[in-house]
């Protein structure tokens, strides 16, 4: 039971924010110890168990460098940017006439979703996308409809539009092979003895990335209906400007 | 033949590269210490095979340690926002192609060493995935020096203000890995799944698949990330149940698993970088609150999407 404290080492990083690398490396510290602990153990006991545990998280780390080669990436992705890839973006999502916050937001969702199976998970983002370009895109659809919108729908259509972002991300990337989600399986079977292939991972993402594009669809074709709703009747469309 | 040491080599001068642009960037105000973070990681890459357990447990600290006490970001020289919309109209939608080559390459290289003779020479098959990513990566690299006519260094100068703005956060998935391990090695796994299967009958693949997927979802509530409750969950419950004990296929009932744990990420605050910096981003007045805007906007999507991911699971996983 004494090596469940890795958990909540873990949990209480999290609460206090501290580093999550600092976070994950006390954790395994402290797991490694408490595995080693018992009434009668004393000082050169628990520093050979500290030193073991530090010597296995290395192996593995060891183990699991190809995770991180995957960032070579940017080097070429850094490479486009500098083109105006994210430029292009823009120019392309902003040529598609969306009359709606829902169908605005729809389009935004399945270009992350599809471009994150392709593995340019760098092209949306919070920072990059949703701030200067998908939440005020959104609005502006709102309010060219309904004329001002209350504080209660304006944080609503900001809130969907981080969250097309973030769904989109989540259930397109696994499609892609060398994505770190994918790596991990892949490492954690091997150190099981089960080899698979990062492409028979991937296939199995689809079903589940279908099943977010019907249901998040719904969601925004809802989204529009209650816009609709409310806003409607409260702000006739002469009193915008 | 090429192989995953060969990558691991490309991955090594990578980091080199931006530990030394690091280095002789005035404009980083940490720049020593960021430097030496990434000449850390290329002696990972470069000897990680030579300096033992104990000494890549060291290097690991050490990584730690520069992240805790905190690294800098740099000012690579690069285009200016006018030069990049010029950029971006003058040479339209063709922009997407080189990013497409990557996932090009590395599919078809995939595909070559599984359905060719000739392909396992080429690539070793047993990372033919991870190497044909690196080759994609230099022939699209490659390209776009050739069409682009960037400076020479370029790539490597994009490549760390990337790298920069991740910042240590790139390491997060190897750490948690690495700490899989660790849990692994001293049972947590095991532990969790007493707990499971003493309160949770697991002897039906359907309550078996319910359990897993479910667990991964609140696993991930609490440790704010799928990557750090995949290994506790399938080692608890995935592997010895649904896997071992039931007959699931491997691949899918953990591809969908790690799916299940992100439908938990959608509905934590824990993971902060989803679902709080974008509230903060977009001002949102209760950004503070345990469900945010965001957070709420992703639940109804989330629960739904559970549902449907024990679903598929149960339908597709017993081949």
């Amino acid at each position: 039971m004494l090596v469940l404290l890795g958990i909540g080492v873990v949990v209480f990083g999290f609460i206090v924010r501290a580093n999550p690398l600092l976070v994950v490396m006390a954790a395994a510290l402290t797991t490694g110890l408490a595995a080693a602990w018992t009434p009668d153990a004393d000082l050169a006991v628990m520093t050979s168990a500290g030193s073991d545990t530090l010597a296995s998280f290395g192996k593995a780390f060891n183990d699991a460098r190809y995770i991180s080669l995957t960032w070579i990436l940017l080097a070429a992705i850094g490479l486009l940017e500098r083109a105006g890839l994210q430029e292009r973006a823009r120019i392309t999502i902003a040529t598609i006439k969306a009359a709606t916050v829902g169908r605005l937001l729809w389009v935004y969702f399945i270009i992350r979703q599809a471009t994150s199976a392709l593995g340019l998970t760098s092209l949306g983002g919070h920072a990059q996308m949703v701030r200067p370009l998908v939440a005020p895109m959104a609005e502006g659809a709102a309010e060219a409809k309904f004329g001002v919108l209350p504080d209660r729908e304006r944080f609503l259509i900001r809130s969907h539009s981080a969250a097309a972002d973030n769904i989109g991300l989540f259930f397109g990337e696994d499609i892609f092979i060398a994505i770190a989600s994918i790596l991990l399986i892949k490492g954690f079977l091997e150190a099981n003895g089960i080899i698979v292939e990062p492409l028979e991972l991937s296939v199995w993402a689809i079903p589940t990335a279908i099943a977010a594009l019907v249901i998040h669809s719904f969601r925004l074709w809802m989204l529009d209906r209650h816009l609709k709703r409310v806003l409607a009747s409260a702000t006739p469309v002469e009193s915008a400007q | 033949m090429i192989t995953l040491d060969h990558a691991y080599i490309v991955g090594g001068f990578f980091f080199a590269a931006l530990a030394i642009l690091t280095a002789l960037d005035n404009a980083n105000p940490r720049r020593f210490r960021t430097a030496i973070f990434w000449a850390l990681l290329a002696t990972s890459f470069w000897a990680g095979h030579l300096i033992g357990d104990l000494g890549n447990g060291l290097l690991a600290l050490g990584l730690v340690a520069l992240a805790a006490i905190g690294l800098g970001q740099g000012k690579p020289p690069t285009t200016t926002p006018e030069e990049r919309r010029g950029s971006a109209e003058r040479r339209g939608n063709a922009l997407f192609l080189p990013a497409l080559i990557i996932p090009a390459v590395a599919l078809g290289g995939t595909l070559v060493v599984q359905y060719t003779e000739w392909g396992p020479q080429l690539i070793q098959a047993q990372h033919k995935t991870l190497v044909s990513l690196v080759i994609g990566v230099l022939i699209a690299v490659a390209v776009m020096m050739i069409w682009l006519r960037p400076p020479l260094l370029a790539p490597l100068q994009e490549g760390r203000r990337l790298m920069d703005s991740v910042g240590w956060a790139a390491l997060l998935p190897q750490m948690l890995a690495a700490l899989g391990a660790v849990f692994l090695a001293a049972g947590v796994g095991d532990q969790v799944g007493q707990i499971f299967a003493e309160y949770i009958p697991l002897d039906t693949r359907t309550m078996a698949v319910a359990a897993y997927c479910l667990g991964m979802a609140l696993f991930t509530i609490i440790m704010g990330n799928a990557f750090a409750a995949f290994p506790v969950m399938t080692a608890a419950v995935g592997l010895p149940f649904v896997i071992n004990e039931l007959g699931g296929d491997p691949a899918r009932v953990c591809a969908i698993g790690m799916l299940a744990g992100f439908c938990g990420t959608l509905m934590t605050p824990m993971a902060a970088n989803f679902n709080v910096v974008p509230a903060n981003l977009l001002e949102l007045p209760d950004r503070k609150a345990a469900l945010n805007g965001v957070i709420r906007a992703q639940i109804p999507t989330a629960l739904p999407l559970l549902i449907a991911n024990i679903i598929l699971m149960r339908l597709l996983a017993f081949p």
